[in-house]
């Protein structure tokens, strides 16, 4: 167990050490992507631009930019360039909903997901079973911001049944909270609820073939108890991984286009902007975010893996 | 030709009435490549306290006829016909419920393969004691003492133990006497085997084997042994079917079969296991081509494209009939038979070539 | 990492339902036999004809708007009118809102706020959007081949290099990389060797799609091959004498050929929906060049007054990538070793 562990904080450091150094290239190539000049304006002298350039330290090589950079974003000073205000705060700010939005979602998209799954398998071939899976495939083939911008189209400007987009934090009004989240929370997980189905689907029609499904029935227990204890617990593991993958995503700003239709100032619609803007560091600290939250989910979805099935060896 | 069989089980159980009485199975299932009739016309019976054994190669029918006496072949691509009466009630038109009643308690089985056939994400203790549950009233501890117990009677040193590993944590023999064990967990009167050996060390058969055949003695149930493999059958049986291509092509005791064998597909079989008190013949026989499609049998004879001795008449199936004491299908006369079967001063196949050479 | 014991996964199926009739009839190569199977999926045919028939339609773009439309995908007709009926209408009104369908040869499906023709502009758009999706699929279907076959191949050091780059892509969140990547590229354009591409080149968010999903193909690919480097048949390659190259190229290859044609039509799908989410974001194709994403985005602000801007490009991507994706899910079913053993066995479970 703590080999598992220091392994697995090695790893991380070194994800997000390369996760940084990739975030930071991307930006250094951008030729017309100089952040003094862009600071200081269009009509700005070359001697103010200098100045900015020197007292934000791009006139130094990249690697010591760099370093300063990631010292800032460890200190919890970092600065963004364009709204020069702390990053941290921003995001510290912007967190409630990205949680709000992925919780609710990730809880959604995971039930509905197996329901529909299971009842897919068990009717293999029939109608129910067809209709599932139609419905799974438009849900996969349908961009999140076109279903955003039409749920909202109907439900919110035509209908007035749901608010137009926003967030409400929880702390302040519950009920507001929960009815700004709804939408949201059905468009994100329509995506998820068609792949979740549909792998749920196979796996069980695969564990359905194995030979110790055949003997659970062999033995005279009830059909029943044959498909919760013997095929959907052996199903289910893949979801777990799945899910806790796809939550992570979305906490550390995945859910962008979602944010964004929906205009609840998360995590990721905040990076779609600084990115937008050419503001290097909230992106370099969203996408550490991100990646952190994938990496510990990761982490601990094996160790979920080792306790659902004991041929896993944590290592 | 059903009537032939039966009235000889008739016979042959001296008008008692079988534990289990198969007659006329027919099991077809709906596939790609067109209706494969997989079991196709079996008639036999099972007396309380005997072996039966089912032989054959794979694909032959004869694990499809031990899982449709325990439903688990039921499908909605599957056409079944025939009865397979136990304990007075016919196993084919029970429905799921009466059936799932049977199976477990009454008619168990033990699969070929023990490294999949145990769930591997759950212990051992609870996939006996679900078993035992699902039988009778007995509450988890008592349950739980009799997985114990069960452990203990298949051979299993340290069971409390065993109780708490998981199947990756056994060996193979084990495992399958933890599937022997959980066949056993309610007192059935009939035992199915289907290759219950055929996945494990030679060392480890002879184990398995020997449970059987204490069990057997033991609790005086009736075992269905379904093998491929006639050094198996040689040790166990008290009777035993031949099948091919979803037929029986040869049913009788155990002497009968092994000195007296009527069908060329029998010789086929004996010749090609090795034996040990016979001089080794240069290349062990295997039977020329392969086992026909069952989508798409042959006409007449079934065995008739990879039989030397086929003649004209072999182009109408041979109805199972007892011509030299006990039945099969085959159009040779017993005298013929009697030369035919010898090759190289033991019983076996001839080859095409051979035959042309004599 | 986890690992899995070995003796579970050596346990393959391979002998499953051999007593439930004939394995396989005799002398039908697997792809002969899948392609039966999705002869006979009529459903899935019909969604592919669908996709195919929307590729014909964007290819004829030049041809319906030189002939039926008279314009080009980005004139502007905003002060001119059309005649509907007999009756002249603004093609965008004074009050800036742009005439709907006319169901007639010009403006079939309206007009957008620039007063441009949105079916040809749709069709254009479309050829756009499915060249994106197929160069994107090309590049990562041939890198996450490479990838995947060379990293299980080798194993060691080279594996290793390949697998961390492999999970450095996965755990960067798909559509932030994709747009970091497009907003930094559309800035600049990029130079790889001797092809130098333009900021608004169609290449360079086919490029990016096709880099960040390198890792969803690579990464099966490459647990396939390390199962395959270990099998009696590469050994025997090898001690006929092959090398490393002539291994991989004839021998691991075409055994993972079926899960590249598997995930061929999936990354298609994936990659039309990404460039319609990043065009959204400003990060895909760049105006005015129309694609189905900015076609959407440009209309999203105006649903209101005019939802046709939206719902005629929305329409149309859905339309394709369900024809692609419910083909795909075909082509999956018939190359499935089991789908046969399921048809027989085990829809029994449906009966209860």
């Amino acid at each position: 167990m703590t080999r598992f562990v220091v392994r697995r904080l090695i790893s991380m450091v070194l994800v997000l050490f390369a996760i940084s150094v990739l975030t930071f290239l991307i930006f250094q190539v951008i030729p017309n992507g100089d952040p003094a000049q862009r600071m200081a304006g269009r009509l700005s002298t070359p001697e103010t631009v200098a100045a900015i350039r020197r007292t934000w330290g791009f006139d130094q090589p990249i690697w010591q930019q760099y370093l300063t950079t990631m010292k800032k974003i460890f200190s919890g000073e970092v600065i963004s360039y364009t709204q020069q205000v702390n990053v941290l705060d921003q995001i510290k700010q912007d967190l409630p909903a990205t949680l709000s939005l992925a919780i609710g979602a990730g809880i959604i998209w995971l039930v509905l997901g197996v329901l529909f799954g299971l009842l897919s398998a068990i009717r293999a071939g029939r109608f129910t079973d067809r209709a599932l899976t139609v419905l799974a495939l438009v849900g996969v083939s349908t961009p999140v911001f076109l279903l955003g911008a039409v749920a909202l189209y109907f439900l919110a400007f035509r209908v007035q049944l749901f608010p137009n987009g926003g967030y409400v934090p929880l702390t302040s009004d519950p009920p507001q909270w929960l009815y700004h989240m709804i939408l949201p929370w059905l468009v994100l997980s329509v995506l998820f609820i068609g792949i979740y189905s549909r792998v749920l689907r196979s796996n069980l029609l695969d564990t359905m073939n194995e030979d110790y499904v055949r003997t659970a029935r062999a033995k005279g227990i009830s059909e029943r108890r044959v498909l919760l204890r013997h095929v959907l617990r052996n199903s289910l593991i893949p979801i777990v991984s799945l899910w806790s993958l796809d939550f992570a995503a979305v906490i550390g700003g995945g859910a962008i286009l979602t944010e964004s239709v929906f205009n609840l100032h998360g995590v990721g619609q905040y990076a779609a902007e600084s990115i937008a803007q050419l503001d290097v560091p909230p992106v370099m600290v969203v996408v550490m975010f991100g990646a952190f939250f994938v990496v510990v989910l990761s982490a601990v979805t094996d160790v979920i893996f080792a306790l659902l099935d004991p041929r896993i060896r944590l290592t | 030709m059903s009537d032939v069989a039966s009235s000889s089980s008739l016979a042959m159980s001296g008008g008692r009435k079988p534990l289990l009485d198969v007659e006329d199975l027919r099991v077809a299932f709906r596939t790609e490549e067109g209706v494969v009739q997989a079991v196709d016309g079996v008639s036999f019976h099972l007396d309380a306290g005997e072996v039966l054994a089912i032989v054959g190669e794979s694909g032959c029918g004869k694990s499809v006829t031990g899982m449709t006496l325990m439903g688990l072949t039921r499908s909605p691509n599957a056409r079944f016909g025939g009865r397979a009466t136990f304990d007075g009630r016919d196993l084919l038109a029970a429905s799921d419920d009466e059936l799932r009643r049977v199976r477990g308690a009454q008619i168990a089985m033990v699969f070929q393969d023990p490294m999949t056939a145990l769930n591997p994400v759950l212990r051992v203790g609870p996939q006996l004691v679900e078993q035992i549950r699902a039988h009778g009233d007995l509450g988890r501890d008592e349950a739980l003492e009799r997985a114990r117990a069960l452990l203990e009677r298949v051979g299993i040193p340290r069971p409390e133990e065993r109780l708490r590993a998981y199947p990756h944590e056994l060996s193979g023999g084990m495992r399958q006497r933890v599937m022997i064990a959980m066949a056993l967990s309610c007192d059935p009167r009939v035992l199915i085997a289907d290759e219950p050996t055929t996945a494990l060390d030679v060392t480890i058969q002879a184990q398995i084997l020997e449970e059987v055949r204490r069990l057997r003695a033991e609790t005086n149930a009736g075992v269905i042994l379904i093998t491929h493999d006639l050094g198996v059958v040689a040790d166990v049986a008290d009777r035993v079917a031949v099948m091919y291509a979803g037929q029986i092509v040869e049913q009788g005791t155990l002497d009968e079969l092994f000195y007296d064998p009527q069908h060329p597909y029998t010789w086929g079989l004996l010749g090609s296991i090795a034996r040990v008190d016979r001089p080794r013949p240069p290349r062990l026989p295997a039977i020329a081509g392969t086992p026909p499609s069952l989508a798409d049998p042959p006409h007449g004879c079934r065995f008739r494209p990879r039989c030397p001795h086929a003649f004209e008449r072999c182009g109408e199936l041979p109805p199972l009939e007892a011509r030299a004491g006990h039945p099969d299908r085959c159009w040779l006369t017993p005298e013929q038979k009697r030369t035919k079967r010898r090759v190289g001063g033991q019983i076996g196949l001839a080859h095409g070539d051979e035959e042309v050479a004599a | 990492m986890a690992t899995v014991d070995s003796t579970v996964r050596a346990g393959a199926p391979a002998a499953r339902g051999a007593d439930a009739g004939p394995a396989q009839p005799a002398g039908i190569g697997p792809y002969r036999l899948a392609l039966r199977r999705l002869r006979r999926n009529k459903v899935a045919l019909a969604f592919g004809a669908l996709f195919l028939l929307i590729v014909v339609l964007c290819l004829c773009a030049p041809l319906y708007a030189a002939h039926v439309a008279h314009t080009g995908p980005n004139d502007n007709h905003v002060t001119e009118t059309v005649k509907v009926g007999g009756v002249a209408k603004d093609v965008v009104s004074p009050t800036g809102q742009p005439i709907g369908p006319t169901w007639h040869g010009r403006f079939l499906l309206g007009a957008d706020q620039n007063g441009r023709d949105i079916a040809v502009r749709l069709l254009y758009g479309g050829r756009n959007s499915l060249e994106v999706g197929g160069i994107a699929t090309l590049v990562t279907m041939t890198l996450a081949t490479i990838v995947g076959i060379v990293a299980g191949f080798f194993r060691g050091f080279v594996d290793g290099v390949l697998a961390r780059m492999l999970d450095l892509i996965w755990a960067y969140p798909v559509v932030l990389l994709g747009i970091a990547l497009g907003t930094s590229l559309a800035l600049g354009g990029i130079t790889i060797g001797p092809i130098a591409l333009h900021g608004n080149s169609l290449l360079v968010p086919a490029f990016i799609i096709g880099v960040v999903y390198i890792p969803y193909v690579a990464k099966p690919i490459r647990g396939q091959v390390l199962g395959l480097r270990e099998q009696e048949f590469v050994d025997a390659a090898r001690v006929g004498g092959a090398g490393p190259l002539r291994i991989m190229w004839s021998e691991i290859l075409p055994n993972v050929s079926s899960t590249l044609v598997v995930f061929v039509p999936l990354m298609i799908a994936n990659a039309i929906l990404l460039e319609a989410a990043l065009s959204y974001l400003g990060a895909g194709v760049q105006p005015p060049n129309p694609s189905w994403g900015t076609m959407i985005s440009d209309g999203i602000r105006l649903i209101p007054s005019a939802m046709h801007l939206t719902f005629v490009p929305g329409a149309m991507l859905v339309l394709a990538v369900l024809g692609i994706n419910v083909f795909g899910d075909g082509v999956r079913d018939a190359l499935d070793p089991r789908a046969k053993v399921r048809l027989e066995e085990h829809a029994e479970e449906a009966s209860r």
